[in-house]
């Protein structure tokens, strides 16, 4: 019988994959430097057979879950034969060991993909970034198989059932969250593996940028589709209807996110114009190097947080070795190899390039921002200067005005030329999008809520500025066709891609504004037959009960809501226990709109029959993560561009169309 | 070579946060400063557990060294500190406890099963002189001397090693002083 | 490793006394709509001093209810925000404060980011006032250069 020794085989397996990533480190950067074709040949294959041994050795952790395998020590930590078969398979990334090994899958897998799309590109390029990206995975390989090995046994004394896991993750957020946020936290590996490979070959020119940006892109929308994930999983989950609290595990994933945001800019421009190569490369280096950093602050134990991994500083050295390779040999390589003499194209003050640095500029003070805020506490307790807290209040306070200068010239910039660009001619374009984006938001708050609020206008002149500026951007471009179809039938992908991801910021901007300042809630208290009032509509308890699920058992409040008088729906908020681990956790009735959120959470019973309810009028809180998806559509309609699937002659004439 | 100094700048910045970093590996970031080191112990009215018609202030504290210890039945950890308070007091420690959030029987029980180090205890069923404290989880001490001004606050329990190491030292220096 | 022992040893302890693993839904009124807003700005601002990163309007610890109730109570008595938050930082630290408070100790925390902003203005500036006279071509350039445009005469 195979079955007892599944994990056996998945350990195997990963030891296996271990040597490919090894061997697929060495030999072809060794090939590269001494010109052996063969040497460089192993790339591919060893990235093939890397991603084949962790799919079985992933494989079979799955296995083990779903068949209960409870004398593996993670099953047991992290499962019960009462979860539902979904969970039991999901729960593989629950906690740090699974979550480490699918890091490392998905290194893998990005390996592969570049391994399996990367047919036209120059062997010794393939061959140097496919090595880097061996070096990376053997080290988390090593790390893993070292110090937080899945397959670890119990043997003999298997427990007979596990501990279950964490009822806060049984759901379907820890379904797709963590895949699609290491997606894209990996997948800027790929982007750093060329860019020190452009630094080895010693030809850090446009060419590298070209092959890169695609990858760059798809990466950035999956981390943007993770972190829209995470924010709407808590905002859910934890019963308290927040979606950002500025925890350092959140800020963990929006650091290589800003600086990812930058690197996909600055890559346009140096493709394009050859300008900003040395920064390129340092933002490529930079933006791997918080993701990283972002594995460490998680698993270290060095930030405290409610989202952390069990906290290990074992766990955490090894890591920080690791950083300090990776990011030290990638600094010093930089230092050494990056361009000494930049043939510097100039370009005016208000020109698309000005623009561009600009953005960059702010985007890089955003992220150093986020960052400063999460280790100051760190900082100052290493210096002996004792424990301060950072938090909401200091990032809000920062972030918000940064966004706010970043809309500003977001707007100016499509609208730019390249090179130069009179202030006039800049002024002439935009002021009807600036007076239109001021009217409106001067407006707007009164049309919805009755009353000026300079809250509202501020963050809504924001977005009517970024959407009147692409739209006039748009006009623009059609005017010169000969009718707005042919017109349209021009603009490119990559022109759309644009449109799209900075119109989803400008709808995240509305959802933020809104929620923030028109947000009603209201605790109560609550027994059969009471009614309550808020933001019109009215909540009446009609019955309490309970029920039992699988693993659970459960309060349950039956919430007739009315409006107007007429009543619309049922609300059914629980208050649930689990079983195995004794946690008491609230399941929030949810009424999701377009337009507006009700929020019902239970709290505590109160005796005499009456509960504790927190109940939450939310406006528009659904653009937060709309304009997230957006911006990820945008960044993947921006690498569907003919350009990198054709050959060099379709991307010659589409360079001609989008810089104009 | 200018160009070349400018850029081993994100090597040098890197170099100083991986030193933070290693440094914050062996930190706690859930341990906290106190904020009462350096001043006087904060007023309070309150009964003892002996006895409820007897009510005893901060002058209490006044002209001996003293280790004030927050405990309480319902606490685990309370229990496994009483053989180092035991031993404090044996060692001629003056101790005075403060019986936080509890019941009298409770406390009186816990008492008698597990001894009385304590010279006086205090009775504070609300939390009133805990909060006042800065305590949010028990057991905590706080060493006060002569004058009544806190000198140590000693956050979780008292392992054997420390009654050698860092209660009894400083009881010595702030005898002397 | 003893002290692993013993913080793994106060967390079970603690955990045995904190409540549910959920929010806390609390009840409060205030007659004062003006008070409720305070109360909910201030209880969202305080950390929770012995939690994992929690405000003290989140937390179900029995401290953050305490706090909370010395924070209502101040409220009621008329009390300043500035001097609730003093109170509280008076025992429990600066630790409580989610805003940091300005002093030497965290100028670098509140004013990097507008040093780093002025840098990058620098920078940019320095970008574009930048006018490069195109280089001279070298020997080893010329050489490469004449053999090409001999080539292409031929070609």
């Amino acid at each position: 019988m195979l079955v007892p020794f599944i994990p056996e085989v998945g350990h195997f397996a990963l030891i296996l994959a271990l040597m490919m990533a090894l061997v697929q480190a060495v030999v072809p950067l060794a090939g590269a430097a001494t010109r052996r074709p063969l040497w460089m040949a192993y790339a591919r294959p060893m990235a093939l057979g890397q991603f084949a041994f962790l799919l079985v050795a992933f494989a079979s952790l799955m296995a083990s879950f779903l068949l209960d395998d409870f004398s593996v020590a993670y099953v047991a930590n992290n499962a019960n034969s009462q979860l539902p078969w979904y969970y039991k398979a999901t729960a593989v990334w629950g906690s740090h060991e699974g979550s480490m090994l699918l890091w490392c899958l998905m290194l893998a897998g990005w390996g592969c993909a570049v391994a399996g799309f990367s047919r036209r590109l120059p062997t010794g390029l393939v061959a140097r970034a496919l090595g880097v990206m061996g070096l990376i995975g053997s080290g988390f390989l090593l790390f893993v198989l070292l110090t937080s090995n899945p397959f670890t046994r119990l043997l003999p004394n298997a427990p007979g059932e596990g501990a279950d896991l964490n009822p806060l993750l049984q759901d379907i957020g820890l379904i797709i969250h963590p895949p699609m946020l290491y997606m894209g936290y990996v997948g800027f590996s790929v982007v750093f593996a060329f860019a020190i490979a452009a630094l080895l070959e010693g030809r850090v020119d446009a060419a590298w940028t070209r092959w890169a940006r695609p990858w760059t892109n798809v990466a950035w929308a999956f981390l943007t589709v993770g972190i829209a994930l995470g924010s709407w999983w808590a905002y859910y989950e934890l019963g308290w209807g927040g979606w950002w609290f500025w925890d350092p595990v959140e800020n963990a994933s929006l650091l290589p996110w800003l600086a990812g945001t930058a690197l996909l800019h600055s890559l346009a421009v140096t493709e394009k114009r050859g300008s900003f190569k040395s920064w390129t490369v340092l933002l490529a280096i930079f933006t791997f190097s918080l993701s990283l950093l972002g594995t460490f602050l998680v698993r270290s134990g060095v930030l405290t947080s409610v989202h952390a991994f069990a906290n290990d500083p074992t766990r955490g050295a090894f890591i920080l070795i690791l950083l300090g390779l990776t990011v030290g040999g990638a600094l010093t390589l930089f230092a050494l190899r990056a361009p000494r003499v930049s043939q510097a194209v100039t370009f005016g003050w208000l020109s698309r390039d000005a623009l561009l640095m600009v953005n960059n500029i702010l985007l890089v003070v955003m992220t150093v921002t986020v960052l400063l805020g999460t280790l100051y506490p760190l900082v100052l307790d290493a210096l002996g200067l004792g424990k301060v807290s950072v938090g909401p209040p200091y990032f809000n306070a920062l972030f918000v005005p940064l966004t706010a200068l970043l809309c500003l010239f977001m707007g100016l910039g499509p609208v730019a030329r390249w090179k130069r660009m009179p202030a006039r001619e800049l002024g002439r374009r935009l002021a009807v999008a600036g007076l239109g984006a001021v009217v409106l938001a001067a407006l707007a708050p009164l049309v919805y809520h009755g009353r000026w609020d300079p809250g509202v206008s501020l963050g809504l002149v924001l977005a009517f500025w970024l959407v009147l500026s692409l739209a006039r951007d748009l006009v623009d471009k059609l005017r010169h066709a000969r009718s707005p179809g042919a017109g349209l039938r021009r603009l490119t992908p990559a022109y759309w891609g644009m449109q799209l991801g900075h119109l989803g910021l400008a709808v995240t901007i509305v959802g933020v504004t809104v929620v923030s300042n028109y947000n009603v809630e209201r605790n109560v208290r609550m027994a059969v037959g009471d009614r309550v009032e808020v933001a019109g509509y009215t909540f009446a308890l009609r019955s309490l009960g309970k029920r039992r699920g699988p693993n659970y058992v459960a309060d349950v409040a039956t919430l007739d809501v009315s409006r107007d008088g007429e009543r619309r729906f049922t609300l059914h908020p629980e208050k649930r226990l689990y079983l195995a681990r004794r946690m008491p956790m609230t399941d929030v009735a949810l009424r999701p709109g377009l337009l507006r959120d009700l929020y019902v959470a239970m709290g505590e019973d109160l005796g005499d029959g009456a509960w504790a309810l927190r109940i939450q009028y939310k406006p528009f809180v659904r653009w937060l993560w709309l304009g997230a998806a957006l911006m990820a559509a945008g960044g993947v309609l921006a690498v569907a561009d003919r350009r990198y699937r054709r050959g060099r002659e379709a991307s010659r004439r589409n360079d001609e169309v989008t810089a104009s | 070579m200018k160009r070349r100094l400018l850029l081993l700048i994100p090597l040098a910045l890197f170099a100083g946060l991986a030193a933070f970093l290693y440094r914050g590996l062996a930190l706690d970031p859930g341990g906290r400063e106190s904020a009462l080191v350096g001043r006087e112990f904060p007023a309070f009215s309150l009964a003892t557990v002996a006895d409820p018609a007897v009510r005893r202030d901060a002058s209490l504290l006044e002209g001996e060294v003293t280790l004030v210890n927050v405990w309480g039945a319902w606490c685990p950890t309370c229990r496994e500190e009483m053989p180092q308070l035991l031993t404090l007091a044996e060692r001629g420690v003056r101790l005075v406890g403060v019986d936080y959030k509890d019941t009298r029987d409770a406390a009186t029980d816990f008492l008698t099963t597990f001894g009385d180090p304590f010279a006086v205890n205090l009775f504070d069923p609300a939390g009133s002189l805990g909060f006042d404290l800065g305590v949010y989880g028990a057991p905590e001490s706080f060493l006060v001397d002569r004058d009544g001004i806190i000198r140590y606050h000693h956050t979780g329990y008292i392992r054997p090693e420390d009654v050698e190491q860092v209660i009894l030292p400083r009881v010595q220096r702030w005898r002397n002083d | 490793m003893a002290q692993r022992l013993i913080r793994a040893v106060l967390l079970v302890a603690l955990l045995g006394m904190a409540a549910a693993a959920s929010a806390t839904i609390e009840v409060r009124d205030f007659d004062d709509p003006q008070l409720a807003r305070r109360y909910t700005t201030l209880t969202h601002q305080l950390r929770c001093p012995k939690c994992q990163n929690e405000t003290i309007a989140a937390s179900a610890s029995p401290i953050a209810a305490d706090m909370r109730e010395r924070v209502a109570a101040m409220l009621e008595a008329g009390r300043s925000d500035r001097e609730i938050q003093d109170f509280l930082v008076q025992r429990f630290g600066e630790y409580v404060l989610y805003r940091p408070r300005l002093s030497p100790r965290t100028w670098l925390l509140w004013g990097g980011p507008f040093l780093l902003l002025v840098l990058g203005g620098g920078i940019l500036a320095w970008r574009v006032r930048r006018r490069t006279t195109p280089r001279a071509l070298d020997a080893a350039e010329r050489r490469r250069l004449d053999s090409l445009l001999d080539r292409e005469e031929r070609s």
